[in-house]
């Protein structure tokens, strides 16, 4: 990597307009003579303006219809296939992509504390896009606001079950015949999947793209993280196949999270309003997020994305203080600081990537857990790292990886303490019994105010869905633009409506498993992209002035 | 008549804004009035500057080399936007009073369907600032 030094850069500001100036005060632009958009083709069809990237784009496009019309023509055939690598893929390389979350963790963690931390994204002297509340809201929204709605009953509940039974899926062996036990192990484990590991996931992709787009000027896709490693070559076929593979796994990890995410809110709304379950409900659900999406990509980040995250937080905060309140307050409480202790007594355990003798649990758990959250990492490190200009290092990673971690925390312990209350304290067995997606709504159910909670479940599970979709579909858009946020509208508007069609063409069709599993597998590319990211992160951070 | 004109334009258009920056310079010249160039570009590298500042550069060169031609003192602006084609119309809006223009002198496109869902960025600000608007069609 050839940098300009600090005094080169001055003499050109003297030069007037050829130079490249640092960006907001000093900051060490990577020398290269691409220029973002060279690769595009721009034209007009139909009254359309397009400015898209040639290959990029259209390989992305015929593969995307490809995998639709293989997966619902063949479904029989295609359904195996991809469960069955996925299955592989984290059977066998649970030790893989166990130690890379490992390294994620550590180095976010060690850059928090170390001198690293002072450099500012965008440049010594950049300010801030977003308030702190619009900025975290988006983290969050797009990171794992929909997962924590279906997880955060069903999974301490599952494990606390395991556990207790001592079956050979519970973490670390479980805690046969000891309650107690149980409960701090399944809270553990829950923790582990929703806490510092996957937001060192997105905070690793979202930091090495900020930094290499805000700092070295380079385009804001995949890509740019391998230049250190690559060079030039990053422009060429290589950094095509990586901006392809983030595509695929962006758009399909969309439309199929939106196809199941539909079936299991038309499940919410039969057993609450009795609407009737079927492939109707889903349809119109889709579409209808679909549209408050597209008005959303619209409207755009500030005014639409942001917007659409704030009033959610807002509901999951409400929601979040009336379980808390309403539930077992006390427990709730004082189980927040036993279940973060014994995630800190079980972290060695949990994390550790050889030698496990519960596979089911590190295999079947961790390592699907990982290898999704690595697949949907491209997509939401992108989108943080486009709204995070103008933070320090240390300040991004504190917002991305610490404060979202303990919300977690919060939010497992009040859902998971309050199901795990009722089953134990109340011998009430509807939670778990029932369907995943209604765990959350027949825990509500035993509270007062069933409707306005449940409500505001079915409305932050479907504006959650809105938020990813919008969100998503700005990233799609600018990695298939080569890079450019400020590509035309129109071809926002296309991404957000091909993910409704393909969720609703998977979901009358058949494949939605097939394909998720499909793109999970992509967890395995991109955890080598992943640690390629370290590794830029600190050339580049090194190479920056620290403020 | 006219004492400070604004004149939004995109450094990645130029060619497209031939006919509007003509008129802008006949008009420039004919009020003797100030001329603001105004960009919005985003806060990511994009296809003229990899930095705000590389952009805000080139936007002042643009300006004084439009000043020449016409003779009229020139200003140059590029605001950074995190999404510019969605806030387009607002952050233009808002230069117009922060700069106190109290004319605009922009290029548009030729009307179409399409404009009943997404109006041309043009006619929108027209209808949001008290300043006088002049549109140039292609």
């Amino acid at each position: 990597m050839t940098n300009h030094s600090q005094d080169e850069k001055a003499q050109e500001n003297n030069e007037g307009a050829e130079g490249i100036p640092a960006p907001d005060g000093a900051a060490n632009l990577i020398d290269t003579d691409y220029v973002i958009g060279q690769d595009n083709i721009t034209t007009r069809k139909m009254g359309v303006n397009l400015d898209l990237h040639g290959k990029v784009f259209t390989i992305s496009s015929l593969l995307i219809v490809f995998f639709v019309i293989i997966t619902l023509a063949l479904q029989n055939y295609v359904e195996p296939m991809f469960s069955g690598l996925r299955s592989w893929l984290t059977d066998n390389l649970s030790w893989f992509f166990l130690s890379a979350a490992n390294v994620f963790v550590v180095l976010t963690i060690a850059l928090i504390f170390s001198p690293l931390g002072r450099v500012r994204i965008g440049g010594a002297r950049a300010t801030p896009d977003f308030s702190y509340a619009g900025w975290f809201a988006m983290l969050f929204a797009a990171g794992m606001g929909i997962g924590l709605m279906f997880y955060g009953v069903s999974e301490p509940l599952t494990h606390f079950n395991t556990s207790l039974s001592g079956d050979s899926w519970a973490p670390l062996g479980g805690a046969a015949g000891d309650a107690d036990a149980a409960m701090a192990l399944s809270m553990a484990a829950t923790i582990f999947h929703w806490g510092l590991h996957p937001w060192a996931i997105y905070a690793t992709v979202a930091l090495a793209l900020a930094v290499f787009s805000f700092n070295k000027g380079l385009p804001l896709t995949m890509r740019s993280v391998f230049y250190p490693i690559l060079g030039e070559r990053v422009w060429g076929w290589w950094g095509h196949v990586i901006d392809i593979l983030a595509v695929f796994a962006t758009l399909f990890g969309l439309a199929t999270s939106l196809g199941i995410g539909a079936s299991q809110a038309a499940a919410g709304l039969s057993y609450l309003f009795d609407i009737p379950n079927n492939n109707i409900t889903m349809v119109f659900l889709i579409i209808g997020i679909t549209a408050v999406a597209l008005l959303s990509v619209v409207a755009g980040v500030d005014k639409g994305v942001q917007r659409l995250s704030q009033i959610n937080m807002v509901l999951a905060f409400l929601l979040l203080m009336f379980v808390i309140i309403v539930g077992p307050t006390l427990m709730i409480i004082t189980g927040f600081f036993e279940n973060l202790k014994a995630y800190v007594v079980n972290l060695p355990a949990l994390s550790n990537p050889f030698g496990r003798e519960d596979t089911n649990f590190s295999g079947g758990w961790t390592a699907f857990y990982w290898a999704w959250w690595i697949s949907w990492s491209p997509f939401v490190g992108m989108f943080i790292a486009r709204v995070s200009r103008g933070r320090s290092v240390r300040e991004f990673l504190i917002a991305v990886l610490l404060v979202p971690s303990a919300v977690s925390v919060l939010w497992m312990t009040s859902f998971g303490s309050t199901a795990i209350d009722q089953l134990v304290n109340g011998g009430f067995e509807g939670v778990k019994d029932a369907a995943l997606e209604l765990q959350l709504f027949v825990m509500l159910g035993q509270l007062p105010l069933t409707a306005i909670t449940s409500f505001i479940g079915i409305i932050l599970v479907m504006v959650f869905f809105i938020t990813s979709s919008d969100s998503g579909s700005l990233v799609i858009d600018s990695i298939t633009s080569g890079g450019k946020v400020d590509a035309p509208k129109p071809q926002r508007i296309f991404w957000a409506v091909i993910e409704g069609v393909i969720a609703i063409a998977l979901l009358l069709g058949g494949g939605l498993i097939a394909l998720q599993a499909a793109v999970i597998s992509t967890g395995l590319p991109f955890t080598l992209v992943l640690l390629a990211a370290c590794y830029a992160i600190v050339r580049g951070l090194m190479s920056e002035p620290r403020g | 008549m006219f004492e400070r004109m604004m004149v939004p334009v995109d450094l990645a258009h130029i060619e497209t804004l031939k006919p509007a920056l003509q008129a802008a310079s006949d008009l420039a010249a004919h009020y003797s009035c100030e001329v603001h160039y105004v960009s919005v570009t985003a806060t990511v590298p994009g296809s003229v500057a990899r930095t705000p500042e590389e952009y805000q550069q080139k936007l002042e060169a643009f300006a004084r080399q439009q000043g020449e031609s016409h003779g009229q003192p020139v200003k140059a602006r590029a605001i950074t936007s995190p999404d510019p084609i969605a806030d387009l119309d607002d952050v233009l809006t808002q230069a117009i009073d922060d700069i106190g223009a109290d004319l605009v002198v922009m290029a548009t496109h030729l009307p179409a369907h399409l404009d009943a869902v997404m109006p041309s960025h043009g006619g929108k600000i027209a209808t949001n600032t008290t300043a006088s608007v002049f549109l140039i069609r292609p």
